[in-house]
């Protein structure tokens, strides 16, 4: 799996009760990893802070809950991975 | 202060470039010190926490322009490293850390009279739109009343 994913792997696992090994790459975030709300922001911040990105969980969390995007395409962890890859891609697109 | 009414801070100093200055007088009478503590009152921890979260909520609220209301989430690191005793002027601080979607961490820090830190912590702050346009115009009023800006350009400091 990527460099990203061990990362994302790792920051989970640092942030909550998940133990590791625990974490693949068809884990469901909230589903098959129990991660509450709480625990998610602290997630999200540690990513955004070692990625320099902004994760848009507010629109993911809106398409989903529209029906517009299935919520794996954002929390199983090999496409969550694959989202911060995009956005951190994005990112030096700009320059940033 | 007007602990309450958890009205926690009288006056904004400064605000802007992602962080805020703001003034709290502990007041020398209060029902708090009556149980915290007989013959020996102290500003209770929780209330410089809430102090330090309501300086953080009021610089999201002017760097977001009002547009959602911050709600305290998560307090790490906190350290109340002296008394606060009735009757002290305390200045209350905040800096902008990261503003991600939905949510803002702060550094904030409290500071007595004679420059003395007197706690600090890392505060993340949950962002939603206003529950009730109650709440929103309340907010507004109460920014007004502090002095706080309408807006405060500048993100993260």
């Amino acid at each position: 799996m990527s460099a990203v994913f061990d990362r994302i792997a790792d920051i989970i696992a640092e942030n909550s009760d998940v133990p590791r090994e625990k974490i693949t790459p068809d884990s469901h975030v909230i589903d098959d990893l129990g991660i509450d709300s709480l625990d998610f922001l602290d997630i999200v911040f540690a990513i955004d802070k070692a990625f320099g990105i902004k994760v848009p969980v507010e629109q993911w969390t809106q398409e989903v809950n529209a029906g517009n995007a299935p919520a794996e395409q954002y929390f199983v962890m090999k496409n969550l991975a694959q989202r911060i890859e995009e956005l951190v891609a994005a990112r030096q697109a700009q320059g940033g | 202060m007007r602990l309450e009414y958890f009205q926690m801070i009288d006056r904004v100093r400064a605000c802007g470039g992602g962080a805020i200055t703001a003034e709290a007088r502990v007041p020398e009478a209060s029902p708090v010190f009556e149980g915290h503590f007989p013959g020996h009152p102290l500003m209770p921890g929780v209330l410089l926490v809430e102090a330090m979260a309501q300086a953080s909520g009021y610089l999201i609220l002017a760097a977001q322009g009002f547009a959602r209301m911050p709600f305290l989430a998560g307090v790490r690191e906190a350290k109340l490293r002296r008394f606060v005793a009735p009757g002290m002027v305390l200045t209350v601080e905040a800096r902008l850390v990261h503003e991600g979607s939905g949510y803002a961490v702060t550094a904030a820090s409290i500071v007595g009279p004679d420059g003395g830190r007197i706690c600090d912590a890392e505060l993340t702050l949950r962002t939603l739109p206003f529950p009730a346009p109650e709440l929103a115009a309340a907010m507004r009023a109460r920014a007004q009343e502090i002095g706080l800006p309408a807006t405060a350009a500048g993100g993260v400091a």
